[in-house]
């Protein structure tokens, strides 16, 4: 056991902290998820980009610093300690990214990434569709082959697609041999969603920012180039970064660190005489101590070649449940003040969707319980 | 920042595992409670004691007072260890011996060491002020809170009457009234006294992992095999999300228990200077913490064990409710979760049980939601 972090390693926390104290803006953005405050996140992050701060784990070469893992949640400490913005590119950076770096070609990397670090393209995740949710293989939008243009003809329905009204392009699984069976005939497609034949519909969240949208495929063409990971191999390619948007790379812990400490100040500002809310203040900060060292116990884990698996399930309990509390506790501790419009009141509604997204928390027990645990399928 | 376990640490918790799997069977926790032959009991903690654990924190100077049954390492170790011994649910005081007990007695050069050492001599140790003292009906040696500092006391110096309690394995006992004098003074410093508590409750933690990853896995095993409505009960997504629940609170305490471990052995060095375990937090919370998570995980686990295993888990002749039993007395000794909440609530400047208790008493009409957003 050595919790020590290196020279190099503070060395790394320093500049981050220091950048940060310098940049990120005083006044709080308007809301990501509105046009206007969209085009005010994209400002910040292309300025995060020239300072190459925008993509710290990432090679040089695409703009990023080649930090390892440990750097990299350093990073996201000091990023959610310095109070800066939401990313509104994660989708691309955490989701897409991983994907690109393990099955894309040197071509699609080269063309694609240098401009996903820059904040140029925006990238949304076009998996959901009306029945198809946890339900992933359930997916009917269909990918017609086009001999003559050297590509697919797309059409169908995404739904809850993140961003989806502001974004300039999606990633997402289409059906490309409809008699194969489920998890079988899907491919991994990228495509601009201003292609023609693409409609966009934004429809507004819990929280009344219109953060969802529809996407409407009607014969919108994608050429061969934006097929990733081979034909009718898109689940296989799907599945293996499903672990990145569960567990560390879009949750990370600093975070809920942050979010805690929030809730602590809140605290001292809201004396509670029974003590059992207070009780549930100094567990929000537990809970978040404990999501942090589980977190570098697993970093351990793969920077020895362990990879950590169906263990990604437990990361995404565990945070999204714990965003929940967090947000319920300072609610509590507000009182008649809890039902006006602030941070925590906003960051409740948009919590409730952690234990729904990235695969449902019902999922996510059976998925610990039969792969972790060993117990029999149904 | 790695959260390995280094190779002396796992060999001494390995060759401790292999032992009690071995030798340490229900039938030897069951010798445990009244009525049983704790000579089988004694015969495994020597067994233990022949390859060194109990002198895991005691120095290993060969010409010391403890015949080279030091092992001269710390905490770090101290953890994979207890959690083997927790795992085995062997009823001997290994948290009072190997945490707190050897190391002061080998500190203040105590002529019993070697005997301890060798799990010849049963000591056991008190040091919450409860009057509580686990093993206390069979420990010839015992430490205790003085008005001084700890001392160490022969069972004959003091008024002990036995107790029934839950985990009757525990062989506890009351002390009828506080040591008039007596005993010999181990230590007086409020850091050492510290010290001490803070590595009973870290033993206590890793106990109760080991508890608790135990209850797992026996319950894992019954619910793939007992069938109802023609399939297993493993397989109905009622069980299922119970215990992936129970797992995913031990999940989560584990490396709390590993971190408050590193934490105590680096205190006060550069190295802990150079590190952010916990948010800037000291050692003594980062251990609050970790028992705040390791006795919560084992309550939740015991309960939704039992409730796994259905009505065989209500029964004494099945070997789940030994595990549970030890759990319920873990939890609450060494400081329970509210008590180490509270230390937390300290440390984070929040409002503690006395600030509180004297605003209710000025009258003064706070309610929630008056101060800023």
């Amino acid at each position: 056991m050595d919790l020590r972090w290196s020279a190099e390693e503070q060395e790394f926390r320093r500049e981050a902290r220091t950048w940060l104290e310098a940049n990120v803006p005083r006044q709080p953005l308007p809301s990501g998820d509105t046009r206007a405050g969209f085009a005010a996140h994209l400002a910040w992050e292309q300025r995060l980009f020239a300072a190459r701060w925008s993509v710290v784990s990432w090679p040089e070469a695409y703009g990023g610093r080649d930090a390892t893992l440990w750097q990299w949640l350093i990073f996201e400490e000091e990023y959610y300690r310095a109070g800066a913005p939401q990313r509104v590119t994660q989708n691309g950076i955490f989701l897409l990214a991983p994907t690109l770096f393990a099955f894309g070609t040197p071509e699609q990397q080269q063309r694609l990434l240098p401009r996903m670090a820059a904040a140029e393209d925006v990238w949304a995740q076009g998996w959901s569709e009306p029945g198809a949710g946890s339900d992933l293989a359930a997916i009917s939008s269909r990918a017609v082959r086009d001999p003559a243009g050297g590509g697919w003809r797309l059409s169908g329905q995404k739904t809850w697609t993140t961003r989806g009204a502001f974004c300039t392009h999606l990633f997402g699984l289409f059906r490309t041999d409809p008699a194969a069976e489920r998890h079988h005939g899907l491919s991994y497609l990228l495509l601009p969603l201003d292609a023609p034949g693409v409609t966009v519909r934004g429809f507004q969240r819990l929280d009344g920012d219109e953060g969802f949208a529809e996407v409407f495929l009607d014969d919108v063409f994608v050429p061969d180039a934006d097929v990733l990971g081979g034909v009718d191999q898109g689940w296989a390619v799907a599945m293996a970064t499903t672990g990145s948007e569960r567990g560390l790379t879009l949750r990370s812990p600093g975070r809920f660190l942050h979010t805690a400490e929030r809730l602590v100040r809140t605290a001292r500002a809201h004396p509670e005489p029974t003590g059992a809310l207070r009780d549930r203040v100094v567990q929000g900060w537990i809970d978040a101590q404990a999501y942090r060292l589980f977190t570098l116990e697993q970093v351990t884990a793969i920077s020895e070649g362990r990879p950590v698996g169906a263990e990604s399930s437990l990361n995404k309990l565990f945070w999204s449940e714990l965003d929940v509390r967090l947000h319920e506790t300072a609610l509590e501790l507000l009182g008649p003040q809890a039902e006006l419009d602030s941070p925590w009141s906003r960051g409740f509604l948009f919590s409730l969707a952690g234990p729904i997204y990235a695969g449902t928390n019902e999922i996510q027990r059976t998925i610990v319980a039969e792969r972790l645990l060993g117990l029999p399928r149904k | 920042m790695r959260f390995r376990i280094a190779e002396d640490d796992a060999a001494l918790a390995g060759a401790a595992a292999a032992l009690l799997a071995k030798e340490a069977t229900a039938r030897e926790i069951r010798a445990g409670w009244p009525g049983g032959d704790t000579g089988r009991v004694d015969a495994v903690w020597r067994r233990l004691a022949a390859i060194g654990a109990l002198g895991t924190l005691v120095p290993d100077s060969a010409d010391g007072p403890g015949s080279g049954l030091g092992l001269g390492l710390d905490e770090n170790a101290l953890v994979p260890l207890l959690v083997e011994l927790g795992r085995s649910g062997l009823p001997v005081p290994a948290v009072e011996t190997v945490a707190v007990g050897a190391p002061l007695l080998a500190a203040a050069g105590s002529p019993h060491l070697a005997e301890v050492l060798a799990g010849r001599l049963l000591l056991t140790a008190s040091l919450d002020g409860s009057g509580l003292v686990p093993f206390g009906q069979r420990a010839p040696l015992l430490v205790l809170r003085a008005d001084d500092g700890l001392r160490l006391y022969e069972r004959g110096e003091l008024a002990l009457e036995p107790v029934e309690s839950t985990d009757g394995s525990r062989a506890s006992a009351r002390l009828l009234r506080p040591p008039d004098g007596g005993g010999q003074l181990l230590c007086t410093a409020p850091e050492e006294l510290e010290r001490a508590w803070q590595r009973g409750v870290l033993g206590t933690a890793a106990l109760l992992v080991g508890l608790a990853e135990r209850m797992i896995e026996l319950t894992v095993d019954h619910v793939q095999q007992r069938r109802q409505f023609g399939a297993p009960v493993g397989s109905f997504q009622a069980v299922q999300h119970a215990l992936a629940d129970a797992h995913l609170a031990v999940r989560f305490a584990r490396p709390a228990v590993l971190a408050a471990a590193w934490s105590q052995a680096s205190s006060g060095t550069a190295a802990e200077a150079a590190s952010e375990t916990a948010a800037g937090a000291d050692a003594a919370v980062v251990t609050s913490m970790a028992k705040v998570l390791a006795s919560d995980a084992a309550r939740l686990v015991a309960r939704t064990a039992i409730q796994c295993h259905g009505a065989i888990g209500c029964t004494t002749e099945y070997d789940l409710h030994l595990y549970a039993k030890r759990a319920w007395a873990l939890a609450a000794a060494w400081g329970g979760p509210a008590a180490h909440r509270e230390l937390i609530a300290r440390h984070l400047h929040l409002p503690t049980v006395e600030m509180i208790r004297d605003r209710i008493e000025q009258g003064a009409g706070f309610g929630p939601g008056r101060g800023p957003l």
